[in-house]
């Protein structure tokens, strides 16, 4: 297997890739890349409830993305079994940060003390995982996309609405990191 | 315009075009997929290195690809390309309104974003990794968005 298919891409090659995803979607059926809307969709097919948000043609706007993102689940399943087992390489500065935080294993994709099933009934784990997933899900609802829509899709697009949004993003990052984090250990 | 000579023929060209169309997009969602775990963007440490500015890979990544998109959009437009569906390509803009959905909505995310160390995309990138656990957080995730359609005509737009 060569290389480049097994080991951590530099950011240099891996960012223009991911730019490139709006215009292939574009080019293949003028489709915009946002993630997100596919919670709606599937709440929309799902769990509609009569609500206004959800009565939608749920198929016809979104399966293209459902198909899509099953790909994205089928695509690191793919890349992890090919890829090679390994740290994540984040600076000293980071590592001795998290450390000092209380994390002891910083092994893995995602630290397994914060996400792991036995890990869910710890104030740690649930609050990044089910209040964590519950913020991701409302907050990308309410803002109308997430990284992909907003940062990338909206902000290539020269668009005021994804900046403010980018900022938010920012924002909330920033506070979970320095203001809730320390506190769950 | 004519009519069609034989609907049951068209009929059966557009739906081996949608299956075909389905597949780009399923091939595309795993190439994404890859792409995710191969630049690592989908771990908890790399967003924890980010948020705490102690190095420049994620902001690298992020920014290439906005320039990268930015060009690719650019350039579609001034050579006013079809999609390969023979659609004009246009991207709805966004309505800006009070702008307090995307100043809450976006923070409210962001909080959700550092707290899993995940996205909506790596979230499923990662079950696919192996970090089974996250399929309670894309759950969750779903009830966010749901909780969301129902609150929504209180909430400021």
């Amino acid at each position: 297997m060569s290389a480049w298919l097994t080991e951590t891409w530099p950011w240099y090659v891996a960012g223009p890739i991911i730019g490139l995803f709006v215009p292939a979607l574009l080019l293949a059926g003028n489709k915009v890349f946002g993630i997100s809307s596919n919670l709606r969709h599937l709440c929309s097919a799902f769990a509609p409830w009569k609500l206004e948000y959800f009565r939608y043609d749920w198929k016809n706007a979104g399966l293209w993305n459902l198909v899509f993102l099953s790909g994205v689940l089928a695509g690191g399943s793919l890349a992890a079994h090919v890829g090679t087992p390994h740290d994540i390489a984040i600076s000293p500065a980071t590592k001795a940060a998290l450390t000092q935080v209380g994390l002891h294993n910083l092994s893995g994709v995602a630290p397994h003390e914060i996400f792991s099933w036995h890990a869910v009934f710890t104030l740690r784990g649930f609050v990044s995982i089910v209040l964590g997933g519950f913020l991701v899900g409302f907050g990308t609802a309410y803002a109308g996309g997430c990284t992909s829509g907003h940062a990338i899709s909206g902000l290539a697009n020269f668009e005021l609405p994804s900046l403010i949004a980018v900022l938010g993003f920012f924002a909330g990052g920033l506070a979970a990191t320095y203001f809730i984090l320390p506190h769950l250990f | 315009m004519t009519a069609k000579p034989h609907p049951e023929i068209e009929t059966a060209g557009e739906q081996d075009g949608k299956l075909v169309s389905l597949l780009v997009y399923l091939s595309l969602g795993i190439a994404f997929g890859i792409v995710l775990t191969r630049s690592e963007v989908l771990s908890w440490f790399r967003i924890q290195e980010m948020f705490r500015f102690q190095s420049f890979r994620m902001y690298g990544i992020i920014g290439s690809a906005i320039a990268t998109a930015a060009a690719s959009v650019a350039l579609i437009k001034k050579l006013a390309l079809k999609s390969a569906s023979g659609e004009a390509i246009s991207i709805p803009r966004k309505t800006l309104g009070s702008g307090v959905r995307y100043a809450v909505g976006g923070t409210i995310f962001g909080l959700g974003w550092a707290l899993t160390g995940a996205c909506p995309g790596p979230l499923f990138a990662l079950v696919g990794n192996g970090v089974s656990v996250m399929i309670l957080a894309i759950l969750s995730a779903l009830l966010g968005t749901w909780v969301y359609g129902l609150l929504q005509p209180q909430l400021p737009h």
